[in-house]
């Protein structure tokens, strides 16, 4: 099954109560999969500001000193927000790539969940409630959000196979369903540049649409071509920094439902998951056609 | 009138207390349940002449396995609402998810909105009457009933079919392997006006704005040509 939820907001003023909305949502959806979740978070940009964050099954070790270590590595102010077992490097704009690699250096074993100006990405294994607690997800302000709770298919249970997966600065992706031709596509991208982390089937739909945008191409045209190469059952809920998209299968057997207002555009994989939502009962609320792209972008 | 709170008193003390009124004699005949909130199974194996009214949208199998009730839900339906329904009425305010009414066996399923993929899958029996459009793969394998649509039908409509009756009043994306148009005969037009009066459609279209699809009977009976294949 696996538990979708999303949310892109209109209206600034309920920025504040992101990270508490897409928590209720996410709670909601924990029967559908309880074996991991992560939540994906884009927060309002700091000029010339970037973030990294990462995770480690060690943070004792591997987030002691890390801020300043990091200052020291790249000549460019870093400070850290320790969240549990990831942490939130903020570092210049124009050094992302330096400090990626920085970081590869000095902490081996750490995991990169995202980069980019905005997006911040927390996944654990367990259950929603518990992995947002971990994480404070709810205190979270932000502009757009995306959350998954994962009954896993394709690849082990482990925090690097939770999503959202993220394959490019400020983009992440969340699937419900299964791919069955990941393999071949894998091999492509990564002839083409692209890197893996795992085995996970969602990692490649990830790249796959990553790649497009490196490309050149827009985020409709991206989410577009998945209906072609990838061949399997998805919903897709994807992100980037100044959007939002969704798309189904052919054949859509995996479910799906919206929600629109004046105030947000919302995503559940069922209804239930947006009965909290402020106006929910006055929303234009729809499912989501098959084989039919739909974004939002400010 | 009996109302429930849903959200108060649980899924499991609801639908208990609906599978007691099988087989008695009871004045507990209206029921009306609120703050459905998108619940699973509201209603689901009801066996006993009630109305009940749902106040709000539901999640998966609403009115599942449903006999003699009239089940009315002012809101949507999530998927398989009405799922193999034996006898009774379920009427959709609003929208319908996938597969609607998939293996009915009779009763009659109402829906006012749009109904998305596999209406009517495998239906056995059960009448559909859609007031607004219905998505892919609808009736696929459907062996008996009437599946009625005002609007449109999305691809593949009847893939399979055995001998349900489907009359779509408006385009048809594509048929599937083995549906045809078929004339539309005295006996379909008096069958359909009782079909769009019962689900409450009589105000809105006439039988005669209506095409007649059905099966070719060349996939499911056996073609001695094709022999040398099994």
């Amino acid at each position: 099954m696996c538990g979708i939820v999303g949310l892109f907001l209109k209206d600034p003023k309920l920025e504040p109560k992101l990270g508490a909305m897409l928590t209720d949502m996410l709670t909601t959806m924990t029967d559908r999969g309880p074996d991991s979740a992560g939540i994906a978070i884009y927060v309002r940009p700091q000029k010339g500001r970037a973030k990294i964050t990462l995770q480690s099954s060690q943070p004792d070790i591997d987030f002691k000193d890390i801020a300043k270590l990091m200052t020291k590595a790249m000549g460019g102010k870093v400070s850290a927000e320790i969240k549990n077992t990831h942490v939130v490097l903020d570092v210049p704009a124009k050094k992302l790539d330096e400090a990626r690699e920085a970081i590869t250096a000095l902490r081996p074993g750490v995991k990169v969940m995202s980069a980019g100006e905005s997006i911040e990405i927390f996944k654990e294994v367990g259950l929603p409630k518990d992995v947002a607690a971990r994480f404070g997800v709810s205190k979270m302000a932000g502009t757009h959000g995306i959350g998954h709770t994962r009954m896993a298919t394709e690849s082990a249970v482990t925090t690097m196979g939770a999503h959202p997966f993220s394959t490019g600065a400020d983009q992440c992706l969340v699937h419900n369903g299964s791919l069955s031709n990941h393999n071949s596509v894998r091999r492509d991208l990564k002839r083409a540049g692209m890197t893996f982390e795992t085995e996970n089937d969602t990692e490649v739909a990830a790249a796959f649409i990553s790649h497009k945008l490196q490309e050149g191409e827009k985020l409709g045209s991206a989410m577009e071509a998945t209906l072609t190469d990838l061949d399997g059952f998805f919903t897709f809920v994807v992100g980037t920094h100044n959007g939002f998209g969704v798309v189904r299968d052919p054949i859509a057997c995996k479910p799906a439902v919206m929600a629109e207002t004046d105030q947000y555009v919302a995503f559940g994989s069922e209804y239930r998951a947006l009965v909290n939502l402020p106006g929910i009962d006055k929303a234009r609320v729809w499912e989501p056609e098959p084989a039919t792209v739909y974004f939002w972008e400010r | 009138m009996q109302t429930f709170d849903l959200s108060a008193q649980g899924l499991r003390a609801l639908n208990s207390s609906l599978h007691a009124l099988r087989g008695q004699t009871t004045n507990m005949t209206s029921w009306e349940i609120i703050n459905p909130r998108g619940a699973h199974a509201i209603a689901a194996g009801v066996d006993a002449p009630v109305e009940i009214t749902v106040r709000g949208s539901t999640g998966y199998y609403c009115a599942g396995m449903n006999k003699q009730a009239t089940i009315r839900i002012a809101g949507s339906a999530g998927p398989g609402v009405a799922e193999n329904m034996m006898s009774g009425t379920v009427i959709i305010d609003g929208d319908a998810s996938q597969y609607a009414g998939a293996t009915g066996r009779g009763g009659l399923l109402v829906i006012k909105g749009n109904a998305s993929s596999r209406c009517g899958i495998s239906m056995k029996g059960i009448d559909i009457v859609v007031h607004g459009n219905i998505g892919h793969m609808s009736a696929f394998m459907a062996q008996s009933g009437n599946l009625v649509v005002l609007g449109d039908a999305g691809e593949a409509l009847g893939d399979s079919l055995y001998e349900a009756r489907l009359f779509v009043r408006g385009s048809v994306k594509t048929l599937g392997t083995d549906c045809i148009e078929k004339e539309m005969r005295p006996e379909h037009y008096e069958a359909l006006e009782q079909l769009l009066r019962r689900g409450e459609a009589d105000g809105k279209a006439k039988p005669e704005q209506f095409r007649r699809y059905g099966s070719a009977r060349k996939l499911y009976t056996f073609n001695i040509d094709n022999a040398s294949a099994y």
